[in-house]
């Protein structure tokens, strides 16, 4: 951009008013307004936006082919024309320079190798090459020989379209979803207290609630647009109350009446020390835990879910454990006695008075409260017992399932509910809270894809970290990542993650817009449509799904998620990839291809191209002769309808700005679990938890267990890894925003002054950050706005210069298998520069 | 910015011709992931400075109308919590005429139901949730975004030719 000086602007200003005076017409160009509606009009559309799981509406405008301009929806109930500085730039992150335009293979004189040099291909070499790949290893290995990692950003058909070439097509559950290191704990925590997945409540709350508190969560950078919800709340309510609890200070606190800081891993004995404060206190809801709860104790003990041969999974007890046995309330009352508000102080740090006050946000009865959490909660190698205990705070006071009483699981990807969670694209799961090991879940499914008893696998494939050991040690040797860069976010990169990626014995595909660190890592790159150059739907956090339209095509040959998926499955017979067995059994599905027996079922192509809106393109429905979005979508439908969890029709979301599931004559639901509000709660009964059997949630007698990895004198400080509010996750979008890079350029370790003095280092100095596993190279931050205490640090991970998960443990929570990003051990060395 | 448009039109058309047919990659490369500039995934560069922000207080073009503007003026240590909005020192409707800094926009007065309040919006409270300084840094790399008066010219070029 040339610079204008003010001096240039008077200079023009000057002559134009000087021919004005004169009453010589102005020349045409010289017209500084252009007020021809023919060339002002834009076509403004609706969208989801791209980023994080509170799901804004965006309004999107497009001209000549390009995106010219995004605001916040104003019709949204969501955001109300609001985003958050990332939100307002989305207009932005498809343009970056580098966007992949044609499918790259690592080759050497001509040929694929795997130490080759990235060279241009077309798709069908790109697809030649993997499909030999495929059937080799499916020969020599079997499905277990074969893995996908896929995406909370998957639209919400292709995470259904992966979900069922993976699981139906190649037999394989070897494919889970970045969720895993994101919602897999909340998940567990879902379906052990209430045995149905996600929050009861939804964003409505936020207009409701007395009191909001704030588990680990910092909503004023992660989930920006719902805090300023909680902030309108707050001021323009002056009775109502925030508590932010956390293991460091951060931009949260600024609106924080009742701040904590703990210790790490102490948010447990927290929890107990205020369960224990409402029984104590005689403030438990006894009508309601009477009618609607039962009381069970979990096994403890339970390892780390490190490596079997790993020290600390070999003196684990219980390791893996999710058994619970009942017990009554008085035992549970017993049990949390002994987390007195002393001890929860003394283990914490958090003062008495403090954790009083929060306690008594739970146990007075005229005070509505939401809890809100998100990774502090979920990365943590007790996540699922931790939800538990969230829980447990609600059930005992009754505080649940009623406008404002809510406690609500934040998501962190845009479609982490509606894709990774409902499609079921977990390695153990499938639609509507199904999961494979369960034999009527599985003829369930077989029955709504057509296909053969016996099609789906029954055993629970590799989570996340799991793939990555696999991958280590050559037991998986295809692997399809699309739509997350997992080089940069699952951790210990350096033991794990990259000696995975690069084994020769395995073929690495990568499907990105962007040539990420994964597509660096990997052996052949898929140029890969982003948002809104496809038709999409993603599910948010309150359980609200959303659908946009194509709006602009891909550069060059990038196709869509699902359209690389399909047109790969044509690429093999069910007599290359199911066993004899099967296909003796059933004669008709010999010789087909996997996209005739998957997607040219009678289903998935069932809706003629006419049905596609004639406002907007569909690249993928025009090159498969059909209106696959909707057909992938209404036969996904069909898991969820009459099983509380439905959909509305395909064509009515492109109408609204989304519907909570479940859709009942129409109709949204807003509080689940409630009479009057939810329609699958029995009348009379005031409450129903339906996902149970009895309609009884759950309250777990669950201990606090320390931390996989602990500082000690060797790694003195705690790290924690997150995210900042300028960039998402891997920053693979926001960092090729000029103005976004500009606001949060590198990533720092934030720590305390006395800390870094203590190490004779100082804001900017340049450092070593290293644990067991593998080390970083960054600058001190003493002063910006993550103000750690002694003896802990924060480094942010959307940096792929320095890229964090070289220092994290793989250690997981042993039930939802979901990393534990926010402790470790590391130390801190100057670096001489 | 009508001469600056002007002055540049030959090459604006280029540039949105090129973003609009990215050219793919040509030659073999041995890395790709473009934000490590080279540096192997194994390895760790040296980490940059910490940049100085930009502090001229000049207005930067916005890329839409409806983008927040981007602060030009530092904003280190300022309080915008429970107590106090230090922001609105100087951009409170009142406070402009001595700052000579710009009015909160219109929209900030506006809550949840479009309706005008006495006073901003507690929504729009925490300003840096929309609005950010810049660092002193180059961008990692060049954005192809064209603002809508290049497309239509773009646009017009077409029709004309």
């Amino acid at each position: 951009m040339v610079a204008i000086t003010r001096r240039d602007m008077i200079k023009a200003q000057a002559v134009a008013a000087a021919a004005a005076a004169a009453g010589l017409p102005l020349p045409a160009a010289a017209q500084n307004l252009v007020t021809d509606a023919n060339i002002t009009d834009l076509k403004w559309s609706k969208a989801a936006c791209r980023f994080c799981g509170t799901g804004c509406s965006i309004m999107v405008a497009t001209k000549a082919g390009r995106v010219v301009a995004t605001h916040g929806d104003a019709e949204a109930e969501v955001n109300r024309g609001l985003n958050c500085v990332k939100g307002y730039f989305l207009s932005k992150i498809m343009y970056g320079q580098d966007r992949l335009t044609q499918p790259l293979l690592r080759k050497r004189d001509g040929e694929f190798h795997k130490d080759g040099d990235f060279e241009p291909v077309s798709w069908d070499e790109a697809f030649d090459i993997m499909a030999e790949k495929w059937k080799a290893t499916l020969k020599a290995k079997g499905p277990k020989g074969i893995g996908m990692f896929g995406s909370g950003q998957w639209t919400v058909w292709e995470g259904y379209a992966a979900s069922k070439l993976m699981k139906a097509g190649f037999r394989s559950n070897n494919i889970d979803p970045n969720a895993r290191h994101c919602m897999a704990s909340a998940v567990g925590g879902f379906m052990r207290t209430f045995g149905i997945d996600e929050p009861m409540g939804c964003y409505d709350d936020f207009e409701h609630a007395d009191a909001f508190v704030l588990w680990g969560s910092n909503m004023a950078e992660m989930h920006p647009i719902l805090w300023t919800r909680i902030a309108d709340r707050r001021f323009s309510n002056p009775h109502v109350k925030v508590a932010v609890l956390s293991t460091f200070k951060h931009r949260s606190f600024d609106l924080a009446d009742i701040p904590g800081i703990f210790t790490p891993q102490t948010d447990m004995v927290l929890l107990n020390a205020i369960a224990n404060y409402i029984i104590q206190n005689d403030a438990v809801n006894k009508d309601f835990v009477s009618k609607h709860v039962n009381f069970r104790k979990g096994e403890t003990d339970i390892g780390y879910g490190l490596r079997d041969e790993h020290p600390l999974q070999q003196a684990a007890a219980n390791p893996n454990s999710g058994k619970s046995d009942p017990i009554s309330f008085e035992e549970f009352a017993e049990f949390v006695s002994e987390y007195t508000l002393e001890k929860a102080e003394e283990m914490s740090g958090v003062p008495i008075a403090t954790i009083e006050k929060i306690a008594k946000l739970y146990a007075d009865p005229n005070t509505k409260v939401m809890s809100l959490w998100t990774m502090g909660v979920n990365q943590h190698t007790r996540g699922v017992w931790t939800n538990n205990m969230l829980y447990n705070l609600h059930l005992l006071t009754g505080k649940i399932s009623t406008p404002g009483n809510s406690p609500f699981s934040l998501t962190g990807q845009p479609s982490a509910c509606g894709t990774a969670r409902e499609v079921g694209t977990f390695s153990h799961r499938l639609p509507a809270d199904m999961v494979v090991k369960n034999p009527e879940h599985r003829a369930y499914a077989e029955k709504i894809w057509k296909l053969p008893e016996g099609t789906v696998p029954d055993w629970n494939g590799a989570h996340a970290v799991v793939q990555n050991r696999k991958l280590k040690d050559g037991d998986i040797n295809c692997y399809w990542v699309q739509v997350n860069n997992n080089m940069q976010a699952a951790p210990n990169m350096m033991e794990e993650g990259l000696p995975g990626y690069r084994n020769p014995d395995n073929f690495i595909v990568v499907s990105d817009a962007y040539p990420t660190v994964t597509a660096e890592a990997a052996d052949l790159v898929l140029p890969t449509a982003m948002w809104v150059e496809k038709e999409g739907a993603y599910g948010n956090a309150e359980r609200r799904t959303q659908f946009w339209h194509q709006l602009v095509d891909a550069p060059g040959e990038s196709k869509s998620d699902m359209w690389q998926l399909v047109e790969f499955s044509k690429r093999f017979t069910t007599d290359e990839v199911w066993p004899a067995e099967i296909l003796d059994a059933n004669p008709d599905y010999k010789g087909k291809t996997l996209f005739e027996v998957l997607y040219a079922n009678g289903q998935v192509d069932a809706f003629p191209l006419e049905q596609t809106s004639k406002d907007y393109a569909n690249h993928e429905s025009e090159d498969f002769g059909f209106y696959i979005q909707k057909g992938l979508f209404e036969e996904y439908a069909a898991f969820g309808r009459g099983h509380a969890h439905d959909l509305a029709p395909f064509d009515t979301y492109h109408e609204v700005r989304g519907l909570r599931w479940p859709v009942v004559d129409g109709k949204e639901t807003k509080w689940r679990f409630k009479e009057g509000s939810d329609p699958y709660v029995t009348p009379g009964s005031d409450f129903e938890f339906y996902g149970k059997k009895d309609g009884k949630a759950v309250i777990f007698a669950l201990p606090y267990e320390p931390a996989a990895e602990s500082p000690d004198e060797e790694y003195p400080f705690w790290l924690s890894t997150g995210r900042v509010l300028e960039h998402w996750h891997s920053g693979s979008m926001t960092q090729r925003v000029p103005e976004l890079y500009k606001a949060v350029p590198d990533a720092l370790c934030y720590m305390h002054p006395d800390d870094a003095k203590a190490l004779g280092l100082r804001r900017g100095s340049a450092v070593k950050v290293s644990s067991r596993r593998g080390e970083i190279h960054t600058r001190v931050e003493t002063r910006g706005r993550n103000k750690p205490p002694k003896g802990l640090v924060f480094i942010p991970w959307f940096d792929a210069r320095q890229l964090i998960n070289k220092v994290t443990l793989d250690a997981t929570d042993p039930l939802s298998k979901q990393t534990d990003f926010k402790k470790c051990a590391i130390k801190i060395e100057a670096l001489g520069a | 910015m009508i001469m600056k448009r002007l002055k540049n039109s030959a090459h604006i058309a280029a540039l949105v011709l090129a973003t609009l047919a990215p050219a793919g990659v040509a030659m073999a490369q041995e890395t790709i992931a473009t934000l490590r500039a080279g540096t192997p995934l194994a390895e760790n560069a040296a980490p940059h400075a910490i940049a100085p922000v930009r502090n001229t207080d000049l207005r930067q073009v916005r890329n839409y109308p409806e983008q927040p503007p981007l602060i030009p003026h530092k904003t280190d240590g300022y309080q915008i919590d429970l107590n106090a909005n230090q922001c609105l020192l100087c951009h409170s409707r009142t406070a402009i005429e001595i700052s000579q800094a710009p009015m909160v926009s219109i929209t900030h007065f506006m809550n949840r139901d479009n309706q005008f309040l006495a006073s901003v919006t507690p929504r729009r409270y925490f300003c840096t949730q929309c609005h950010v300084p810049q660092a002193e840094v180059r961008p990692l790399l060049e954005n192809g975004f064209v603002d809508i008066d290049q497309v239509l010219e773009y646009v017009s070029g077409q029709e004309g030719n």
